[in-house]
């Protein structure tokens, strides 16, 4: 396409815009309310999904060692876990900061009764901590596998809840998303399907000529993704203040979730949602004018 | 230029719009097409445009044959063939100027040449002082005025011209014809459909007359022949 083409292109593609404000304003209108409601969804899964996540993190296979087990092999046990995909993160508790600890947080003013003795002498241990809880029962398997270990303790209720949560969240969220895009393409489709109507005989006069589909498509097609990029901007904006909001409010409101909730920064949400959002909205805009059109070349 | 051999054409709903009819149009002839309406006319014109395709027989048009083009190639197929039609199509939202302009926008003319050609079009036509009108502000015969530019700016060899004066009184309905019959002059050939015995029957040239799908009469320096 000649440079003069394109701009020539580019001015009618936005010329329709104005000449159609009508057709303009409903097509901004459904793309705003598809890229709104999938804006607001995301960020609400998003959210969810983080705090599944800090909950699975603090989720760890104990592993204690058989008691006549030597240093050496200790370190070997510990050097085979890491290599494990399942594991994120292993770290060694020695028996004395196994009864510190324990003391610290059970025992309170009953620690005097234990003298200096150590009841936790044989509890040295290993806390692993997982990529994936739902990796949980293949890392316990090849535990205990393993020479000189003793016992493993796991949280098969918790771990079990948060993998099915997790699993649940992204079947919803794919789910409404595909609902949200078919929703948006259909009604994007009529739309256009409207709007070019009162422009049909513009088409069938360009064919007669002699204009190639290519030149034909291109004015609608720039007018779609333009009105794509509206309305994807626009739900943004809105949702970003209202994401900034709520987050201020819940968290001043409720402070006693403020420990046990960590909510995404609107920074972390929209570094993802921002680009999606926005093929969105030119996607929608693209295929529904490119689809449309197409009925009316067959001239 | 233009060739039909035994070309029929029959759409789903049954009876046959066109019936086996052959022609030969030389390059630069000018040519009536007449029949009543279902005569086939409109089918005809179809099917040299390209819009249609015959159900059997060979079109052949300025060496292009119409049966086997792919659709990729019918928009520099059509580009051969000016087009005016009875309620002229024109962009009600565009200026002369830009009416004109459209058609060698749409085939990629640099812009240098098409400064050049479409004033030099609309001069030809009559019509260089009213660029600027939008065709509301314009009559009948001005408006298919800037049609026929519109049809001939990128300079096709063959103009087809379909009932151009069935929307204009006598006298802008003579006004068009005379422009048509430069327009052949100057070696395009012209093929115009029409309903209007008396420019046919005034300006003896040759007439092809249709009635229910077939080509009654082809004579030379013809009149219009009545149904009846």
């Amino acid at each position: 396409m000649r440079i003069s083409t394109f701009g020539y292109t580019l001015k009618q593609g936005l010329k329709n815009i104005f000449r159609n404000k009508i057709f303009s304003l409903a097509t901004i209108a459904t793309i705003g309310a598809c890229v709104f409601l999938f804006g607001l969804f995301y960020s609400v899964v998003m959210n969810f999904q983080n705090i599944v996540k800090e909950a699975q993190s603090g989720i760890a296979v104990t592993v204690f060692f058989d008691e006549d087990i030597s240093d050496e092999r200790i370190r070997e046990i510990g050097d085979l876990i890491s290599l494990r995909a399942e594991v994120s993160n292993i770290e060694f508790v020695s028996a004395d900061e196994a009864w510190e600890t324990f003391k610290r947080e059970e025992l309170g003013e009953y620690v005097e009764t234990f003298g200096d003795d150590n009841p936790l002498d044989t509890c040295a241990n290993f806390e692993i901590y997982l990529n994936d809880v739902s990796m949980q029962d293949a890392l316990v398997t090849y535990l205990e596998s393993i020479d000189g270990i003793r016992d493993i303790n796991k949280s098969v209720i918790v771990a079990n809840i948060l993998s099915s949560m997790n699993s649940l969240i992204s079947y919803v969220s794919i789910g409404i998303i595909f609902i949200l895009l078919a929703v948006s393409i259909f009604l994007i489709s009529n739309t256009v399907a409207i709007g070019i109507t009162v422009r049909k005989e513009e088409i069938s006069i360009m064919k007669l000529i002699g204009a190639t589909d290519f030149v034909v498509r291109s004015p609608f097609v720039i007018e779609g993704i333009l009105l794509g990029l509206v309305g994807a901007g626009i739900p943004l904006v809105a949702i970003y203040f209202i994401y900034n909001n709520v987050i201020e409010y819940v968290v001043g409101r409720f402070t006693i979730l403020d420990s046990l909730l960590t909510f995404l920064s609107a920074k972390t949400v929209f570094s993802t949602l921002v680009p999606i959002s926005i093929i969105m909205g030119v996607g929608i805009g693209f295929l529904g004018s490119f689809v449309t059109v197409r009925k009316h070349l067959k001239v | 230029m233009i060739i039909l051999e035994d070309v029929s054409k029959s759409y789903s709903t049954g009876a046959p719009a066109l019936n086996g009819i052959s022609l030969h149009i030389e390059p630069g002839e000018f040519v009536f097409i007449v029949g009543d309406s279902g005569s086939g006319k409109s089918t005809l014109i179809k099917l040299l445009l390209r819009e249609l395709t015959p159900t059997s027989g060979k079109i052949f048009v300025n060496k292009y044959d119409l049966s086997k083009l792919k659709r990729r190639k019918i928009p520099k197929f059509r580009r051969n063939i000016g087009v005016v039609f009875q309620d002229f199509r024109l962009l009600k939202d565009r200026n002369v100027y830009e009416n004109v302009a459209f058609a060698q926008r749409v085939i990629e003319v640099p812009p240098r040449e098409m400064r050049k050609n479409v004033p030099s079009m609309l001069s030809m036509v009559g019509l260089a002082e009213k660029y600027k009108a939008r065709p509301r502000e314009l009559s009948g015969g001005e408006q298919q005025r800037v049609a026929l530019a519109r049809a001939l700016v990128n300079k096709p060899p063959i103009l087809l011209a379909d009932e151009p004066t069935g929307n204009l009184d006598p006298k802008n309905s003579w006004e068009i014809m005379k422009l048509l019959e430069e327009i052949n002059k100057s070696g395009t050939t012209v093929l115009v459909v029409t309903h209007n015995r008396e420019i046919v029957n005034a300006m003896r040239k040759r007439v092809i007359t249709m009635k229910k799908g077939i080509i009654v009469s082809d004579e030379k320096k013809g009149g219009y022949i009545d149904e009846d």
